[in-house]
């Protein structure tokens, strides 16, 4: 039981720290330190270009995408190497967060389902900063059950092999700034739903696509909508056979989920220095029962989180594969943070309901409460996260699926449709 | 970063595991819920026969010599097996006070029985209704004799010696250790929530009390000692937590309704998920106060909060919900369900209320050790 890093790893530490004191762009730091939900927080600059610049200052030094092969522009470090990073590099991450779902999800895919030759083509730009991607799965009428999904791939007609893509994609982080785009399509109706989808990647300035932002209910856009208008994809961009699609999706959605050590916050400490400051009848908040009994209950979630998270380093420094505990991340970081908004909103009074972004206390529960409801949701929600821990680690039987051996044409698409 | 046991720590959790599922079956804690004895002597020698009691008391006392990490390690398979013996009084409690603040002689005199089970203590606070507070302890001693009621005294009806907080001369909070043989102690058993650990009133009428530790030290010591306990404890609900879990997992495995397995449906799935939630993080939160028990670490308090109110909170949750999957069948006497449940709730209780750690850690967090946690 000990916190310390091993003599390698301490070396590696000292040799990062040394690097990104030197590199950083540490005139962004204060910005940084105010990122919040989808902004890098960097106001001063165009935030997409500063994040850019940090990515490609990494790749030249070989401090990016440290876990991918050096061939496809990796630095062929270990995990644990690669969490150390991301504990040094601290408040700059935030800066190439536009970069999240190319080198955690689709570089992984396209890793694992490309032809060699697409591979040293795509890889390198994707890791050096130079290209960002997205990932088009969720649509308007299939998001946990995303075998569901309608966006049309046909062959084209005219003997070329190219295949042309109708439908609509939603909740596409980045679409707006990227180069390239993973597309999950169907290709046949006529079989049950998991076995007619098909995987391809495309270029986002492809002729018939059109990407509009989402008004999202706390009135920020951070996602898109993408349409697609006879989008012609040549079949050399297809990733896995016709008909595998949802194979390749599960590649994409297991990285997803791997994101080890991140200890994602709660917002616990906002809440903590919040009730030591606010007053309630003229005492400190913080020395109230009833907000003790609350801050604790947060408290050793935030704690528990975190220590989860250093359970897993743990297990990647010795060389083994974390367990399935790092699963709880989110579902319990979602719920606690909407919990805390509104008690933080409730700790204000009456004044809780004014939403004063030049007041930092007066802002930040408010942006919380606002925007907690889509932690709970993206990234797989609340409900599908239970379904993992109960199917895949606690291994109780999956669900009955009505849908399951019905060729997805005859599958209902209404709950008020009549029986036939 | 090692935020888990050695091999050799998991080694002596699989030794132990094996000797209590031998020893310590479900028919063993019925036995002293339903049956005359306070607890499990033979459950109680074996484990002095192993080591593990003295695992945490250096071998000049007559203990293994290990550390506090070993005895983690045990005391999370004693609440998996919830093992009806008096472990945390005598251990976690009577010789980590004896440890913290006995004489040379008050260590020579009881460790090595504490170590070697010949002997039991335990430790006396609460004076009967609502939180432990030092204006509430009202129990005194003059001229060396301790005059009192301490209630309720966990393994009180079967300690040989007791550490007990009281005023002295001066009105000050001190602590006393007092021999249960001697003249001028009363003791009757409690009837309790949870049977298989036993509770006791203690009256004490001019019986005859040694000063453990400084003089007016008493409060202090005791907050460090219980700190230190309640990270054992800790372990010791997390086991109990994990095992209403598993309990819970399977039984929803295999038991049928509408024609499935129970554990196919989602209200049922997403309880079980939840618990796992609730016990993975006080794992995690145990790690934590393990390594703070251990490395000295100056936040110790704070780890010490954190973990009890995790683990409280987590064999709660486990222990209802358990009953819950099981529906009907979970409320009777036959099932084991109700053992864990009234577990769960008297280790709730023990060592101070949630609500009282609760506010604990918070006003720790508050006074300024707050970085590990936040």
């Amino acid at each position: 039981m000990d916190f310390e890093d091993t003599a390698e790893e301490a070396a590696f530490r000292s040799e990062v720290r040394a690097w990104i004191k030197a590199n950083a762009p540490t005139h962004l730091e204060a910005e940084l330190k105010r990122a919040n939900f989808g902004s890098n927080g960097v106001v001063s600059e165009d935030p997409i270009a500063a994040g850019k610049a940090w990515q490609k200052k990494k790749a030249e030094a070989g401090w990016a995408c440290l876990h991918w092969p050096k061939e496809y522009g990796g630095a062929a470090r270990t995990p644990i190497e690669r969490v150390i990073w991301g504990q040094e590099e601290g408040p700059y991450a935030a800066l190439t967060g536009v970069f999240t779902i190319g080198h955690g999800m689709c570089g992984p895919t396209v890793m694992a389902w490309a032809s060699e030759e697409h591979k040293r083509k795509l890889l390198p730009p994707l890791a050096s900063g130079e290209h960002i991607w997205c990932q088009l799965f969720s649509e308007p009428a299939s998001g946990s059950d995303l075998a569901g999904l309608r966006t049309r791939a046909v062959k084209a007609d005219d003997g070329s092999g190219d295949w042309i893509v109708n439908g609509q994609k939603i909740w596409t982080s980045g679409a707006q700034h990227s180069d390239w785009g993973l597309l999950i399509t169907r290709t046949n109706p006529d079989v049950p739903k998991h076995k007619g989808l098909t995987m391809f990647f495309l270029s986002m300035t492809s002729p018939g696509v059109e990407i509009r932002p989402i008004k999202q209910a706390n009135g920020a856009s951070g996602f898109n909508e993408v349409y697609f208008t006879d989008v012609r994809i040549p079949d050399s961009q297809r990733l896995g056979e016709v008909g595998q699609g949802w194979e390749v999706s599960l590649t994409t959605l297991m990285n997803e989920r791997l994101s080890i050590g991140s200890g994602m916050s709660t917002g616990f400490p906002e809440l903590f220095r919040f009730c030591m400051e606010a007053e309630i009848e003229g005492r400190p908040a913080v020395e109230d029962a009833a907000v003790r009994s609350k801050l604790a209950q947060i408290a050793v979630k935030q704690s528990g989180l975190k220590y989860t998270g250093m359970r897993a380093i743990s297990a990647l420094s010795k060389g083994e594969t974390p367990g399935p505990e790092n699963s709880i991340g989110k579902l319990v970081a979602g719920a606690a943070m909407q919990d805390l908004a509104i008690f933080a909103l409730d700790l204000q009074g009456e004044a809780g309901v004014v939403w004063d972004d030049e007041s930092p206390q007066q802002g930040r529960f408010q942006a919380m409460l606002m925007r907690s409801p889509a932690t709970r949701i993206e990234g797989g929600s609340d409900e599908i996260l239970r379904n993992i821990i109960g199917e895949r680690v606690l291994g109780l039987p999956g669900d009955i699926r009505v849908d399951k051996e019905v060729a997805f044409r005859d599958i209902p698409t209404s709950g008020r449709a009549k029986p036939k | 970063m090692n935020l888990d046991f050695s091999d050799d720590q998991k080694l002596l959790r699989d030794h132990v595991r094996r000797f209590l599922s031998e020893k310590c079956p479900p028919s063993a804690v019925r036995a002293i819920l339903e049956g005359p004895e306070s607890y499990d002597k033979e459950v109680y020698r074996g484990l002095a026969e192993l080591g593990v009691l003295g695992a945490a008391i250096p071998e000049e006392y007559g203990g293994s010599g290990l550390t506090h990490l070993e005895l983690c390690v045990v005391a999370e398979e004693l609440g998996r097996v919830m093992a009806p013996v008096p472990v945390s009084s005598s251990i976690y409690l009577a010789a980590e006070f004896l440890l913290a603040a006995g004489s040379k002689a008050q260590k020579e005199t009881w460790l090595p029985k504490l170590a070697n089970g010949e002997a039991i203590g335990t430790f006396a606070m609460s004076e009967g209704q609502g939180r432990t507070s030092p204006e509430k302890i009202h129990a005194k001693v003059e001229g060396g004799k301790l005059t009192g009621t301490k209630s309720p005294v966990a393994d009180g009806d079967v300690a040989d010696f007791v550490i007990v907080s009281a005023r002295d001369e001066g009105g000050k909070l001190s602590l006393y250790l007092v021999n249960l043989k001697a003249d001028g102690v009363r003791r009757e058993t409690l009837e309790s929530i949870d049977p298989t650990r036993g509770q006791a009133r203690l009256t004490f009428d001019r019986a005859p009390a040694e000063l453990l530790g400084t003089k007016g030290d008493g409060w202090h010591i005791a907050s460090q000692v219980l700190d230190r306990a309640a990270i054992l404890m800790a372990f010791e609900q997390l086991g109990g937590a994990d095992r209403a879990l598993e309990m819970a997992r399977d039984y929803a495995l295999e038991r049928m309704a509408f024609g499935r397995p129970i554990g196919s449906f989602q209200a049922i799935k997403h309880m079980l998920a939840d618990m796992y939630v609730s016990a993975t993080l006080a794992r995690s939160n145990c790690y934590y106060g393990a390594w703070a028990l251990v490395s000295g670490a100056a936040e110790l308090p704070v780890a010490a909060a954190t973990a009890r109110v995790s683990a409280t909170t987590a064999f709660q949750h486990c222990a209802k919900n358990n009953i819950q999957v099981h529906g009907g069948m979970g409320f009777t006497w036959a099932f084991d369900c109700h053992l864990f449940y009234r577990r769960s709730n008297a280790l709730a209780l023990s060592l101070g209320s949630l609500s009282t750690w609760e506010s604990q850690l918070i006003e720790r967090m508050s006074a300024g050790n707050a970085g590990a946690a936040a």
